[in-house]
């Protein structure tokens, strides 16, 4: 029996007729060549967010980024102007790789005044500019001025740092388009207290976001996590979405909340009832500006039960907001075929007191209990994908987003591929 | 090393730990007897920890203060197993693993 209503059309999905309702081919997520499509039509052509302002305090902070399925790795750093630039992290004399510390693969974060090669010591400046050659009398006519960094497109939005490979990319408003509208005035800004999560997981990059934009496994895969009670009745009712929102190539899912704070506290753990917090976050709000009235793209179906929102930016951030007043972000980095490095970070508003603290402290281990279930069931998924006994999956209307970003990355390979011809 | 209202949690002086990565790993290297034991000692406290540590400023804790914060963690991430799972590790995680890279400063 449905709890929610679904649109005219009959579902979510038969809104939009070019989905489909047809099996799904995966196929998309085990064939290496279809991989490398992805790297050329996908990955150095989109937008892709790769932190925030916050990581670039003051003049001088710098980070790394290492996009190995760009084959390239970035540095973003923070100007003597403070403007925020990403460059690619190779020097330009032979190519040494710039910044890095031990490990050239491990991503490295700091503050300097100036970016020194560890080869022959050639100089840049925080705005990329070649400032000292090493016996520079023994080149031939060598102009500095030729010879800065090699930028990349980098522009922000709410606070969010993306970068793109693209030197003729749509601007980066343009390509969020009007679901990232309907975010703005959120305040990210003020959610500074952090918790960032890094793995390797060993499943293709859609499918984790495949996991993380439908709950319809939630009440199964993760039933051992509520009590007894609570869970049996959880499974009975299984999940609906209050609303879908699709902005191609961006989606969005709209969930119910009903555990911050439950109706009835024996259905949550004895340490949530004493900290008052769980999987959906402390249950009182922070003491900030900008929860009271949300923009108009949060709780979109203006539902009562409304407890959280989860936008899919294409192709590889998923931005979730929980109704209680904090966000998290996930990041997929495919570094193989049937390989990508995960990352989530928790945003709260920064505790006043040990009691706040502690509550942040229970969402975040409740959230990696989760996230671990999830990362596993993967790899089981991947290595059965790779068997091809079966290849046609049947997808519900609760894996609407899923469908929708399996065709949005078809679309954009088979597109690409027309290009080229 | 703990205030003094928290003398009975001082045998579990060992959960008393830095960053997260070494209380989940204290975790997964305990046995379930062990983490049941830490958490019949400390749940009943938690409330009363929460409320004496509300006295101080969170981050100019004094080191007994502090020290009983670190030890609220620790409870925190084995209630899961205590409350839940009845193991120590997460069910059905496997080999998978998730790393707490950054975490906020107290
Ligand atoms: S490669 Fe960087 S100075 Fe030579
Ligand atoms: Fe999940």
């Amino acid at each position: 029996m449905p709890h929610f209503a679904k649109p005219a059309a009959g579902s979510w999905t038969e809104q939009y007729p070019e989905l489909g309702t047809g099996p799904v081919n995966y196929e998309d997520s085990i064939d290496p060549a279809y991989y490398e499509a992805e790297r050329e039509a996908i990955f150095k052509r989109t937008w892709l967010n790769v932190g925030r302002v916050e990581l670039l305090p003051k003049t001088g902070s710098y980070f790394t980024k290492e996009l190995a399925v760009a084959d390239t790795s970035l540095i973003l750093v923070r100007g003597r102007d403070q403007q925020i630039r990403a460059f690619h992290n190779v020097c330009r004399h032979r190519g040494n790789k710039l910044v890095w510390n031990d490990y050239p693969g491990e991503e490295v974060k700091g503050t300097c005044r100036q970016f020194t090669c560890k080869y022959h010591a050639w100089r840049y400046d925080l705005a990329g500019d070649l400032t000292f050659v090493q016996q520079e009398e023994e080149f031939f006519g060598l102009d500095k001025g030729e010879y800065g960094l090699k930028s990349v497109r980098c522009e922000i939005w709410e606070g969010f740092v993306f970068v793109n490979l693209d030197p003729d990319a749509q601007p980066l408003a343009e390509y969020l388009g009007e679901m990232a509208k309907g975010l703005e005035g959120y305040p990210f800004h003020e959610m500074t207290e952090v918790f960032t999560y890094k793995a390797e997981v060993g499943s293709n990059w859609k499918l984790f976001i495949d996991a993380f934009a439908e709950f319809y496994h939630a009440p199964v895969l993760h039933l051992k996590q509520a009590v007894k009670g609570e869970a049996d009745k959880l499974f009975t009712i299984g999940f609906e979405a209050l609303h879908y929102e699709l902005h191609s190539p961006h989606s969005m899912i709209s969930s119910w909340g009903g555990m911050s704070p439950p109706k009835d506290l024996n259905m949550v753990k004895p340490v949530e009832r004493v900290l008052r917090s769980g999987l959906f976050g402390p249950w009182d709000r922070p003491d900030i500006a900008g929860l009271d009235t949300l923009p108009a793209g949060l709780n979109p179906a203006r539902h009562r039960a409304w407890g959280s929102d989860s936008f899919e930016f294409f192709p590889n951030m998923t931005l979730l907001v929980w109704a209680p007043g904090w966000y998290l972000t996930y990041h997929y980095w495919p570094t193989a075929v049937d390989k990508h490095v995960f990352e989530a970070n928790l945003y709260f508003a920064p505790a006043r007191t040990a009691r706040e603290r502690l509550a942040q402290e229970l969402a975040a281990v409740t959230f990696k209990e989760y996230a671990l279930q999830d990362g596993n069931t993967l790899e089981a998924t991947q290595t059965m994908l790779r068997s091809r006994a079966v290849m046609d999956f049947p997808l519900n209307d609760q894996e609407i987003l899923l469908r929708h970003l399996h065709k949005v990355v078809g679309d954009y390979v088979k597109e690409h591929a027309d290009a080229a011809d | 090393m703990l205030p003094t209202d928290f003398a009975a949690l001082e045998p579990y002086g060992d959960w008393i730990l830095e960053n997260e990565r070494d209380r989940y790993a204290k975790r997964l290297a305990s046995s379930m007897e062990e983490m049941q034991a830490f958490y019949d000692a400390a749940f009943p406290l938690l409330e009363k920890a929460a409320a004496h540590l509300d006295e101080f400023v969170l981050h100019e804790l004094p080191e007994a203060e502090r020290n009983l914060l670190l030890l609220m963690f620790s409870l925190v991430n084995v209630s899961f197993p205590v409350e839940v799972w009845k193991q120590p590790r997460v069910p059905d995680s496997g080999a998978a693993y998730l790393d707490l890279v950054v975490e906020p400063r107290v």
